[in-house]
């Protein structure tokens, strides 16, 4: 077993951490979220802010928008759960904050449910400019901390709390936004993200036994997705798995569903709804900027029908 | 300006203070809708903050030493952008362009359309936060400009207030000045009969504040604590500005009907007369 994310990123936050834009906050849980080593490392720019996550991240937002690169790290389901604040106080105002969010899924363990966060990518995921990086193994959290620093607008960084399986070598190159494919197969697609890559490569040599070839994918930036290294994974091989530790609905199961529903098939399906942010104005001017008065519903299934020729 | 004694200052600014109410009511009559109530309560405060006490540079909205000034009760943002107009952030006619369709005066402050605008708020409870963090960033670049931040009386009502108050004298941050708009009125009643919210200077002289309680439509007492804030150190402090919602327009204040709902051209006339002192 190799070191937990979580591990990885508490020495990555400090070796990135000679950046004097980088401040890290926390919430009672700087041993937990390995942000200890920060602490040490530059105390004046480690800020403590008590069980009370939802002004941790306006405070975050605070700091972003006065020209720090703010890390909020917690378990994810406080800070993920502290939706509506992450929604207006971070994503609405393009805050350059990082909310990084530890102890994920069932990898947990024994203190059960409540600190599992299960929710939290689908929440982040309808968030218009939310970048979402879960990376699969230590080596991955390092170069996704790295690309961190340089990004520009809000993040969300998914790291586990249990130790998980190094899949990548030496020399690894992180591509922010690319799907990796760690394992070629066209029988079927197994895509994975954060702990379960493992588990997927782990299937894929126990499927490779009964003559089953496995292509094994990485998603480690589940937003913005890499629809087309999906979309060639459907063409290419006879059905797909997603697997994750988190919620079947809206998580990457969602985005992969969405990415074949609407781009692939025989029925393809639209789904109109908001990917920006509101505005003001009247309600029928914004149904019709919006696409969802009759006439704009009408011009959205013409130019369907029209794609199936 | 320069040369304002106190008390050509104290009334340069009142009579802002008129126009801006004025101002605001030609808003919220072009527009149709929005929160007559909280921006009236508030104009003392604005102009004073605006049209003396904020260093701003309207043509470099982005100069990293200007004050910041957060609207946490983000519904009342017309009478800032009427301050703002008037101080050449943009056009005052663009002022007429309110929540209409395309217009970069949304009706709670979008910061990624309009330059200087600090925060985009409306989400109420969340204002001060954002503002200890701005403030708490000045603090570690050993910067001197400072952060104001202007609070409902019912917002007071959300936790992560309290989350905020906790916060900022913790880490001893005291280039933040809270204010507290202290208009008696919530969107659907009096603010002490839907969750009541006394003692508030007992309340935040236990949450380690420095706490100022003023008039908030005496511009003297204004001034008094704006300037007591910059004095105090290692902590932040709150003014608790005792206002009337709806303030000059007689047969708003107080009137719970007027939170939320936009005078009819007809009203808005009879509202904007009575602030010029004209006929009854």
């Amino acid at each position: 077993m190799g070191a937990a994310t979580r591990d990885a990123f508490g020495e990555a936050i400090v070796r990135v951490g000679e950046d004097p834009r980088i401040v890290v906050l926390t919430g009672d849980l700087k041993d937990s979220t390995r942000t200890d080593s920060f602490e040490e490392a530059y105390p004046d720019r480690f800020i403590e802010c008590g069980i009370a996550e939802r002004n941790m991240i306006g405070v975050a937002s605070g700091l972003a928008l006065s020209g720090k690169i703010p890390w909020a790290a917690s378990f994810s389901t406080f800070v993920a759960g502290r939706f509506e604040t992450v929604r207006v106080s971070v994503a609405f105002q393009e805050a350059n904050v990082r909310i990084v969010g530890t102890h994920v899924g069932v990898g947990v363990g024994e203190d059960g449910y409540s600190q599992m966060a299960f929710e939290d990518v689908a929440l982040m995921r309808t968030l218009p400019n939310m970048t979402i990086i879960q990376p699969a193994d230590a080596a991955e959290t390092h170069a996704a901390v790295e690309y961190l620093v340089e990004h520009e607008g809000p993040a969300f960084l998914r790291l586990t709390r249990q130790g998980v399986d190094d899949v990548h070598g030496e020399g690894y190159r992180f591509e922010p936004g690319r799907i990796e494919r760690l394992r070629d197969g066209d029988d079927v697609a197994l895509i994975a993200s954060g702990a379960t890559v493992a588990e997927a490569l782990r299937a894929a040599d126990l499927l490779s036994e009964d003559g089953i070839s496995a292509r094994v994918l990485n998603v480690h930036t589940i937003k913005p997705l890499d629809e087309e290294a999906v979309l060639q994974a459907a063409s290419e091989c006879d059905a797909l798995l997603t697997v994750e530790d988190g919620s079947a609905v809206g998580g990457l199961g969602g985005a992969v569903a969405e990415t074949l529903a609407t781009r692939d098939g025989r029925a393809p399906l639209r789904i109109i709804g908001h990917r920006t942010f509101g505005e003001s104005g009247s309600p029928d001017e914004l149904y019709e900027k919006y696409g969802l008065s009759g006439p704009r519903i009408a011009e959205s299934t013409r130019d369907l029908l029209k794609t199936l020729g | 300006m320069e040369a304002d004694t106190r008390e050509d200052l104290i009334a340069r600014l009142e009579e802002a203070a008129r126009d801006l109410r004025i101002t605001d009511i030609e808003m919220l009559a072009e527009a149709g809708s929005g929160h007559p109530g909280g921006t009236l309560s508030a104009a003392e405060m604005v102009a004073a903050l605006f049209f003396h006490k904020l260093r701003l540079r309207p043509e470099e909205p982005e100069w990293p030493d200007r004050d910041r000034f957060v609207l946490s009760k983000g519904h009342c943002i017309p009478i800032v952008y009427a301050a703002m107009a008037k101080l050449g952030f943009f056009d005052e006619k663009e002022l007429m362009t309110l929540r209409k369709l395309g217009t970069r005066l949304q009706g709670h402050p979008d910061r990624r359309l309009l330059p200087g605008i600090e925060a985009s708020t409306g989400s109420l409870g969340q204002g001060l936060s954002v503002a200890a963090g701005m403030a708490l960033a000045a603090k570690l670049d050993g910067a001197d400009w400072r952060v104001y931040c202007m609070m409902g009386d019912g917002e007071i009502q959300a936790g992560q207030m309290w989350e905020a108050a906790m916060f900022a004298p913790r880490h001893g941050i005291d280039t933040l000045t809270a204010i507290l708009d202290h208009n008696q009125v919530q969107q659907t009643g009096k603010v002490a009969e839907t969750m009541p919210i006394e003692p508030i200077v007992a309340k935040w002289t236990a949450f380690n504040w420095h706490v100022r309680e003023i008039d908030g439509h005496d511009m003297v007492q204004v001034l008094d604590a704006l300037d007591e804030a910059e004095m105090v150190t290692g902590k932040p402090t709150i003014i608790v500005s005792h206002t009337v919602k709806g303030k000059g327009v007689s047969w708003m204040e107080l009137e719970t009907a007027w939170h939320g709902k936009a005078p009819s051209p007809e009203e808005a006339e009879r509202a904007i007369a009575e602030l010029r002192g004209e006929g009854s």
